[in-house]
């Protein structure tokens, strides 16, 4: 076989390697969704977080706008401290309310922005103040029936 | 008079030191192996220099595989996809077929099974040219016309199989993708946006298809080892030439599983 026909050969086959591997790293992979855009990160401190994983998405109003990067134990406070990197381009006021929420009835769990009405904004370091824990369902189940049972005797 | 006892303890020594011949040689075939790797990457130079000794290696042993790959691939990626409904569609959650079926491709399958297929197409016939080369005295004969058999013959075609693994693995595991997709979107009916947006959502490039490609470079280089290295350490006749090429199917499938388990073990530990 000629050296010429040969290299096209070649060429079709790492050229058909290298579509694949970007197929995989746009459709199938989420390269696209701005992975690699500027972010800033801040941090939370919860007294539960739950089920919370590092790369758990950080929404506002139901939109992705950043990922759980770490998650360590503060053992002065006996806190969970989060720390969240938030794409660049997405500013929320100073007293932005942070919660911890669940996708679905048994789905994972995500950090949910509430923005406040605070003329300063967020900056890459800051500490959110407000915060709200992961409903665990053991209390919640043990609080109903808390209720229920001091309902019992007044019928 | 201890006769018997005489022959038991016989016995026994020869036992003892037919396992200690094994072990050494064992241990000095292992010992070639490394020296004959080093050697191997001193003399890779050449195969880049001389470029198109690599383009000819990466014809046959990764264009020529191609069609192998990528049938497998849409294979594997279909049943995955009728499978995956199966058992999925009992809890109602059939969307998330494009997750199972992507991240199982593109972390375990695509690598594992490309490297798997790469070994029995390419390495066993890398294996039979350097071994039958070695067998006709064609080895022995460059060296004596001061053309080094390393870097002429071995090294090309490591390092053709090298660059070729990753991007088959990737072919492996797109054509997977695709197949699912045949399956699950066009033939059994899931919601095409839901099947494609979940499977985004879910699969990381840096996390999985990232560590995906870097198992199957490893692997690359596993497999165009061991077939190098068995055809040249072949035994020069025809028998020892078949066994070489028995042995680089063999060890390459117990490489690639190990090499698997390690890897994985290390990449997907804390998920």
């Amino acid at each position: 076989m000629s050296r010429k026909l040969l290299d096209l050969w070649v060429g079709i086959f790492v050229a058909l390697g290298l579509a694949g591997m970007l197929f995989l790293a746009l459709k199938v992979g989420n390269l696209s969704a701005g992975n690699f855009a500027d972010t800033y990160q801040v941090t939370a401190k919860f007294a539960n977080i739950g089920g919370l994983k590092v790369r758990a998405p950080v929404k506002s109003a139901g939109v992705v706008v950043g990922r759980v990067v770490d998650i360590h134990f503060d053992a002065k406070d006996y806190e969970a401290v989060v720390t969240f990197s938030i794409n660049e381009s997405y500013r929320f006021p100073k007293d932005t309310f942070a919660l911890i929420l669940t996708a679905g009835l048994l789905g994972e769990q995500y950090v949910g922005l509430d923005p406040g009405g605070d003329e300063k904004m967020l900056q890459s370091g800051d500490v959110i103040a407000q915060t709200q824990s992961a409903v665990v369902l053991e209390s919640l189940i043990s609080q109903f029936m808390f209720n229920k049972a001091s309902e019992a005797p007044s019928e | 008079m201890s006769n018997p006892r005489q022959n038991s303890r016989g016995a026994l020594l020869s036992a003892i030191t037919k396992l200690g011949h094994r072990v050494n040689d064992a241990l000095q075939r292992l010992g070639f192996a490394a020296r004959f790797f080093v050697m191997l990457l001193l003399h890779s130079g050449q195969s880049f220099r001389r470029l198109h000794l690599t383009i000819r290696e990466l014809y046959f042993s990764g264009f020529q595989s191609l069609l192998i790959i990528m049938v497998s691939g849409l294979f594997i990626g279909m049943v995955l996809g009728m499978q995956g409904y199966e058992t999925l569609q009992r809890y109602g959650s059939a969307e998330a077929l494009g997750v199972l079926v992507a991240l199982s491709l593109v972390r375990e399958l695509g690598p594992v099974v490309a490297a798997l297929l790469f070994a029995s197409r390419a390495g066993s016939s890398i294996t039979a040219e350097i071994g039958l080369m070695k067998a006709t005295e064609q080895l022995t004969a460059m060296d004596m016309m001061a053309v080094n058999p390393i870097a002429r013959v071995v090294a090309p075609r490591f390092w053709g199989g090298v660059i070729s693994m990753p991007l088959l693995a990737a072919l492996f595991s797109a054509a997977g993708v695709f197949g699912g997709y045949l399956i699950g979107v066009v033939f059994i009916g899931v919601d095409e946006g839901a099947f494609w947006s979940q499977m985004q959502a879910s699969v990381d490039f840096r996390y999985d298809v990232w560590s995906g490609i870097i198992k199957s470079f490893v692997f690359g280089v596993a497999v165009s080892l061991i077939a190098v290295f068995e055809g040249y350490d072949a035994v020069p006749t025809a028998e020892g030439v078949s066994s070489s090429i028995k042995s680089t199917v063999v060890q390459s499938a117990l490489a690639i599983l190990a090499l698997d388990f390690v890897l994985t073990s290390f990449m997907f530990r804390e998920a």
